[in-house]
């Protein structure tokens, strides 16, 4: 079994810390791990991805081909459209809504959605405001992770909590406890759609 | 041995510090910068006081580590390709000295320019110093490659060049390690004059002695543990010759293993004898190979000239760019179907200069200043500064290397270019600044130049800058008139001052500087939320 994952957003929008959930769960969980990120000039606020794949057999590539991705997750909606070649006939696009407007020429809101919602299998999630709704700031990230975990087969929702267990030790309970709410948040809005 | 997920830059880190290095030398630069940082974090790198600061520029680097190996000790230095160019001059001449204690330069090609001028291919620097170059496909590779390589520096005498492109450089993977350091080893000091003083007499012994040692090179690339030879199930397939990272690229193909011959090569010079053999029992070879057309450009001097051999000078891979699964894919005859477009109404996003930024309060100034001068250009250089080239700023005209900003602007002047300005950050100042301003200094060059001072190496993540509160010291050392070094902090409040001392200083006839110092805005936020943390606990 493998599942390969593209991560998207904006420069300093945290996609690096889904990927080090995803990936300590993986880890600890004996599955194999390649995990490419772009560093350097393009996290100035432009597009930044990361292409995440995990197997339980020996894994090449650090990068994932087109047309092979299971899994779009993006912290923005337009970012998750751009890298749509990369997906797979049954892929998943799991996106926050709302956009982020860096640009002076971001494109029609509207359109982005249609364009969104015409996929076959699509869940967007408002994060920002559930973040702000439920008093877990700075949490967005993972109640979209928590959101793509009903459809991460390689990994369980349990798997994942005990990543963040051990990925936010350092910063205390408060922390630990602020993102396991919003991981099971974000699973629990995802399975209402 | 215990597992470790580790980006690629990561491996080499932990592979060298195991290996036993007594330190790095290194100027940061994407994407080789990690590699110095996992050492300056490192526990082990503090217990045994390795040397990890860093360097002014990629060539002190080279020449200091040069000289721990002259003195006896196991060393890497660390840099981007383009900061080869810089240490080019100590590179290519420790191949002639040779080395003491083990030597690794470790270099990091950025093919594709995710974040580069250029994707020159460092492989071509190996060849042209006549040293070893290691291409390691895989981030356990690159660790495994460090103890091999230092144990091959020390053994032939000879600096080893290890390349890695960005693409292993920055993905992580799990790494086996093992649980212990080897302990630190020196070796004695140097003392053979006749090799390290490069006089003509004595230089033209070693580069004999450095000619003759390149079969025995050879030989060594062939028998190396990192190269293998798949053969293909059929007779007579096609071969495909699939170097560093590439090979990941050919195997990801789950079929190729059988279809194929498939011959992985992760050292230079080239193993010429297995490349014929290759070919004999191949009906074509593809050369698979990430950054310009090294290997497939040498092997038509290897095989009979009507044999064919297929890669980027063909067009069966793309001429530039980094390799893909994809490109690979193809030129192998697979075609992966593509089920989804990108939208049209999807735009580009390009990088910009962040907020609050005071980059962005030095552009605005000048822009403002250099509307009254039609005939102004702004030359600028490498950093987070050159994003003033994009909208809404479009404030700068030129960027070429590492300090090119200053001697430009000063050639343009003495052909009558005015206002000819010049914008540079602090680290790319003292990088490779400073010799600039003393030709502009001495010509009397009428210049302007604006050193953005924002106390740190910022594009590059937030390294330490070597001048930070040297700068005005070092102008006036230079010889800039001292009513000509004015230091401003560009802040909107202090516009009015800022575009006023630019106007002042543009009209003076002769060398000016004008520093205008904040903090970054992002080393600046990591520094208040540790504090805070620390307040916490």
């Amino acid at each position: 079994m493998k599942q390969d994952i593209i991560l998207s957003g904006v420069g300093g929008q945290g996609i690096l810390s889904i990927a080090t959930i995803i990936a300590e769960a993986a880890t600890q969980a004996g599955l194999m791990l390649k995990q490419a990120e772009v560093h350097g000039m393009s996290q100035r606020g432009g597009d930044v991805q990361s292409n995440l794949r995990l197997s339980d057999t020996n894994i090449a590539s650090d990068l994932i081909a087109v047309g092979t991705a299971d899994m779009i997750l993006s912290l923005e909606p337009m970012e998750a459209l751009r890298y749509l070649p990369y997906l797979n006939k049954e892929g998943w696009v799991i996106t926050a809504s709302s956009p982020l407007k860096n640009i002076p020429n971001y494109p029609d809101e509207k359109a982005l959605n249609e364009e969104l919602t015409n996929l076959p299998h699509i869940v967007t999630v408002d994060v920002e405001t559930l973040a702000k709704e439920y008093n877990i700031p700075k949490c967005a990230n993972v109640i979209l992770l928590g959101a793509a975990s009903r459809f991460l087969k390689i990994l369980s929702l349990e798997q994942l909590r005990i990543s963040i267990k051990h990925v936010f030790g350092a910063k205390g309970d408060g922390v630990i406890d602020m993102n396991l709410r919003a991981l099971d948040l974000g699973y629990a809005v995802s399975g209402l759609k | 041995m215990e597992k470790k997920l580790l980006l690629g830059d990561e491996a080499i880190a932990l592979g060298a510090i195991h290996a036993g290095i007594r330190g790095v030398y290194a100027y940061p630069g994407t994407p080789s910068t990690e590699i110095t940082e996992y050492i300056q974090q490192h526990p082990l790198a503090r217990e045994r006081n390795l040397h990890c600061t860093w360097c002014t520029n990629e060539k002190t680097a080279v020449e200091a580590a040069l000289g721990a190996s002259y003195a006896g000790a196991r060393v890497i230095a660390c840099m981007k390709h383009v900061g080869l160019n810089v240490a080019a001059d100590a590179f290519v001449n420790a191949a002639i000295t040779g080395v003491n204690g083990g030597m690794i330069v470790v270099v990091a090609d950025d093919p594709s320019m995710h974040s580069s001028q250029n994707e020159q291919d460092s492989r071509f620097y190996g060849k042209f110093s006549m040293i070893t170059t290691l291409e390691p496909s895989t981030q356990q590779e690159a660790y495994d490659m460090m103890k091999y390589g230092f144990e091959f520096s020390e053994r032939e005498k000879l600096p080893v060049l290890m390349r890695i492109v960005m693409r292993l450089a920055h993905s992580r993977a799990a790494v086996t390690v093992k649980e212990k350091a080897d302990p630190i080893k020196i070796l004695p000091c140097a003392k053979d004059t006749a090799s390290w003083v490069l006089l003509p007499a004595n230089s033209r012994r070693k580069y004999a002695d450095l000619v003759k040692q390149q079969p025995h090179l050879e030989n060594l690339a062939a028998t190396t543990p990192y190269i293998r030879y798949e053969h293909a199930k059929e007779n007579n397939p096609m071969g495909i010759l699939a170097c560093g990272i590439g090979y990941n690229y050919v195997t990801e193909q789950k079929e190729a293993t059988g279809q194929f011959n498939i011959l992985k090569i992760t050292q230079y010079p080239l193993p010429t004898d297995m490349i014929r053999r290759l070919a004999e029992e191949s009906s074509s070879i593809l050369v698979v190979e990430d950054g310009q057309p090294f290997v497939e450009e040498q092997i038509k001097g290897i095989l009979s000239a009507d044999y064919p051999v297929k890669g980027r000078l063909t067009g069966d891979l793309p001429r530039t760019g980094e390799l893909t699964p994809d490109c690979v894919a193809e030129a192998m005859g697979h075609h992966q179907e593509r089920y989804f477009d990108i939208p049209k109404n999807v735009v580009g996003r390009p990088p910009a200069l962040c907020m609050g930024c005071g980059h962005r309060d030095v552009y605005a100034a000048l822009n403002e200043v250099v509307k009254e001068y039609p005939k102004a250009r702004v030359f600028a250089d490498i950093g987070c500064y050159t994003l003033g080239a994009l909208p809404p700023f479009r404030a700068i005209d030129t960027c070429l290397d590492m300090g090119a900003s200053i001697t430009m602007a000063k050639g343009a002047a003495d052909v009558g270019v005015f206002p000819a300005i010049a914008v540079i950050g602090d680290s790319t100042f003292t990088h490779s600044g400073m010799t600039g301003l003393l030709d502009a200094v001495n010509d009397g060059a009428q210049i302007t130049i604006i050193i953005s001072d924002n106390l740190t190496t910022a594009m590059t993540g937030g390294q330490d800058s070597a001048g930070t509160n040297k700068f005005e010291a070092i102008c006036l050392g230079i010889g800039v008139e001292p009513e000509h070094v004015r230091v401003v902090v560009p802040l909107p409040k202090n516009m009015e001052e800022i575009t006023r001392i630019l106007r002042e200083e543009i009209e003076y006839k002769g060398v000016s500087v004008i520093i205008p110092r904040r903090e970054c805005i992002q080393t600046l936020n990591r520094k208040l939320k540790q504090k805070r943390v620390e307040q916490k606990l």
